[in-house]
């Protein structure tokens, strides 16, 4: 029950004083001070927190007086974690932070703000970093996080399927989208190519809809973001255009669990197109068979006149306020965010650096799955920065799965996103008349 | 009446144990429920309201939370009558002097009862896989056409209902079996005598014997399948078409995926009034039955 949550709080603050008294006599007891070693506590999460044990002993080689400890959290109970260890106070000293979180924890006023750190870096420059994404980090004017790594959506092709209907490159607008997923379709019906559906879009996924949606000129809400503008011409031209997908037999109405294996799947052809992330790259790679590798690419997100914008996914390494040791915190960043840990770090997990620079090297530039991704970063386009953001395109999916099953008109799933989401952000302007919010 | 201290002694660990872990809680669930408690207020107090009734209002005005309670009520509806059915059917069964090898067929039936949820929703949802389930390749054989198990709003919670009842049937099938072993045999010998058939005995003897004991299983069943959570939870995550929301996924999603606390202790009180009327109402139906 939350308001007990405070009651750690107090305890523990005292306990760290009573600690700390038991620590001076300790110390004044056994000889050599060891005072001057400083322990990072660090959680890392997923996969990441697999291997990043392997690029941990050369920063702590170059920095002898700081030990690194790290923790691994599962993604799925990360966020329930971060906010409990927020009420206990015992939160790490730096932690890896999924950008959507960011607000959030902004929120809470537990981030410390890096702008004077960056400006006094020699390691992480602004201008290097993909533009969307350091975006992402920027909440009310100020830096909270340090892009780790990046994830935006773009389109996974099978260059054989669409060569069997008569597509010989990947569509760059949604014009030539529709010719091809038509094509496609036609294909099909003559026999021509085997390709089940034109498009896998699963309905519980929010991103393609939002990459969509993020294209159009006008912003998704209004009013300094305490009311929704889904009801707005751009929000509707997505919406209208996702629905097409489905209402023109393209796409298959499914969710993700009913596609039991997306790769298989992917390979057997029941699609030709898929929307999805960098770590897909190293999936298809790794499970498709042989003969099939030199049958798909990857391909920018098509826009409604022209490559497009997309999300700007990923994750941030940010220092809590609660750190005792910020400027060991920051000295792991900096470490972290070096071009060429970077790309160590991207061969270790697959994971794309956030850094033009790094692009740079030949393991990413000489990639031609990934070249796709690094097209796409420069138009990747942050969604609001708000902590109410994430329950938003929840209910954004939730609204579009009714448009596609065909329970709702695409106006009237406007209208219905609007008043929902404005009494969602009851609390925000409330917040904002006080001169309170973030 | 006044209690020996020595009474007082044995009693009070227990009693401030339940306070501890009961009636501070329940206390700050009702507490929590008249404000808004949420994110922004657990940055600062100072963003904290009391809202008096409004969480409750709102909820009603949420056809989300309607649908919630719609689709918890045809759970409940439809999977306490199957469960308990079935449960009766296999302790009859295992009752039955011409069963053979009682004690694999007790283990075997009980056996879904104490396994993990999460490893059955793997199984269970390749049995139910509309392309390659081993359900829909069997309807094919006797010539009926796919069914889209769990990504079909109106087959997603009969899937459900059926996991859930066949997960929990062999709880009440022991407790049941109990209470049929506990039956003496000479009603039955004095009905043969009488000349009652089996479906007789069964109406006249069995089933007025076993009220008691079907009262208690037909509550604990209501009051547990009210609380449907887990089988969403790991099946569907609610989808599809929030057709498997239940008022507890409902509450599970306002507190602990959006921190909206307020509105979820409201919710989890609304569902305790629930339970507590249906628990009622089917005491005082019984006890006038039996």
């Amino acid at each position: 029950m939350p308001p007990l949550l405070f009651v750690p709080r107090i305890a523990s603050t005292l306990a760290r004083r009573l600690a700390g008294a038991l620590l001076v006599v300790l110390l004044s007891a056994c000889a050599p001070s060891p005072s001057d070693q400083q322990t990072l506590r660090f959680w890392v999460m997923g996969r990441e927190g697999q291997v990043i044990a392997q690029l941990i002993p050369e920063f702590e080689r170059a920095n002898p007086g700081i030990r690194v400890r790290v923790q691994q959290v599962p993604w799925t109970s990360a966020h329930e974690k971060l906010l409990t260890a927020f009420a206990g106070d015992s939160l790490p000293d730096l932690c890896q932070l999924g950008n959507t979180w960011l607000p959030e924890f902004v929120a809470l006023n537990a981030l410390t703000p890096l702008d004077p750190r960056v400006a006094a870096s020699r390691t992480v420059a602004a201008a290097d970093y993909f533009p969307g994404i350091w975006d992402t980090n920027v909440v009310n004017g100020q830096l909270y996080g340090v892009p780790w790594y990046v994830d935006t959506r773009l389109l996974f092709y099978r260059s054989d399927l669409l060569a069997a209907a008569g597509i010989d490159a990947p569509p760059r607008s949604w014009a030539e989208w529709e010719r091809a997923m038509a094509a496609l379709k036609h294909a099909k019906e003559n026999g021509k190519g085997s390709a089940g559906y034109a498009m896998l879009l699963p309905l519980n996924e929010f991103e393609p809809l939002l990459a969509l949606a993020l294209q159009q000129e006008q912003p998704l809400l209004r009013d300094r973001e305490s009311r929704g503008a889904f009801a707005g011409p751009g929000f509707r031209r997505a919406l209208d255009f996702y629905s097409s997908i489905f209402r023109n037999g393209w796409a298959p109405a499914m969710g993700g669990g009913e596609i039991s294996n997306v790769w298989t799947e992917f390979g057997r052809g029941l699609f030709a197109f898929y929307i999805s992330g960098p770590w897909n790259i190293e999936e298809f790679r790794r499970r498709l068979p042989p003969e099939r590798q030199g049958d798909w690419m990857t391909a920018p997100l098509p826009g409604p006149d022209g490559p497009g914008a997309s999300t700007a996914g990923g994750a941030s390494l940010v220092v809590f306020r609660s750190s005792r040791h910020p400027e060991a915190a920051w000295r792991l960043v900096e470490y972290l965010s070096d071009p060429a840990v970077q790309l160590r770090f991207h061969e270790l997990t697959g994971n794309l650096p956030p850094r033009r620079s790094a692009w740079r090297d030949e393991r990413l530039a000489g990639d031609p799955h990934a070249r796709a991704f690094r097209d796409q970063l420069e138009r990747a386009r942050p969604a609001p920065k708000i902590p109410e953001w994430e329950r938003i395109v929840n209910e954004m999916q939730l609204i579009a799965e009714q448009v596609v099953r065909g329970r709702m008109d695409v106006d009237e799933a406007g209208r219905e996103l609007d008043r929902r989401i404005d009494a969602m952000l009851e609390k925000r302007r409330w917040l904002l008349a006080r001169g309170g919010a973030s | 009446m006044r209690l020996p201290s020595a009474a007082w002694a044995f009693v009070v660990p227990a009693l401030l144990v339940i306070c501890l872990f009961f009636l501070v809680p329940v206390a700050v669930a009702v507490a929590l429920s008249a404000t808004d408690f949420d994110i922004y207020a657990l940055a600062d107090l100072d963003n904290l309201r009391f809202v008096g009734f409004d969480n409750y209002t709102h909820l009603v005005q949420q056809p989300l939370f309607w649908q919630a309670l719609g689709n918890t009520l045809y759970f409940v509806a439809v999977g306490v009558p199957l469960s308990i059915a079935l449960s009766l059917g296999a302790a009859l069964l295992l009752h039955s002097p011409l069963a053979r090898f009682k004690p694999f067929f007790r283990t075997a039936l009980f056996a879904p009862v104490v396994t993990s949820l999460v490893a059955v929703a793997v199984v269970w949802r390749y049995l139910f896989h509309t392309r390659y389930g081993m359900v829909n390749h069997a309807l094919d054989q006797a010539g009926i056409g796919p069914i889209d198990w769990l990504g079909d709003p109106q087959w997603a919670m009969p899937t459900i209902i059926l996991l859930a009842v066949w997960k929990n049937f062999g709880y009440n099938m022991i407790i049941l079996l109990a209470g049929l072993q506990a039956i003496p045999e000479d009603l039955y010998e004095a009905a043969r005598i009488d000349g009652a058939s089996w479906y007789r005995q069964l109406l006249h003897v069995t089933l007025p014997m076993l009220a008691p004991v079907l009262t208690l299983v037909g509550i604990l069943t209501t009051a547990g399948y009210f609380q449907l959570f887990a089988e969403p939870y790991v099946m569907t995550q609610g989808g599809p078409l929030r057709s498997t929301v239940s008022v507890l996924y409902f509450m599970y999603e306002e507190g602990f995926k959006w921190w909206n606390f307020g509105a979820a202790s409201a919710v989890a009180l609304m569902l305790f009034g629930l339970i507590f009327a249906v628990t009622w109402l089917l005491m005082r139906f019984t006890r006038r039955w039996a």
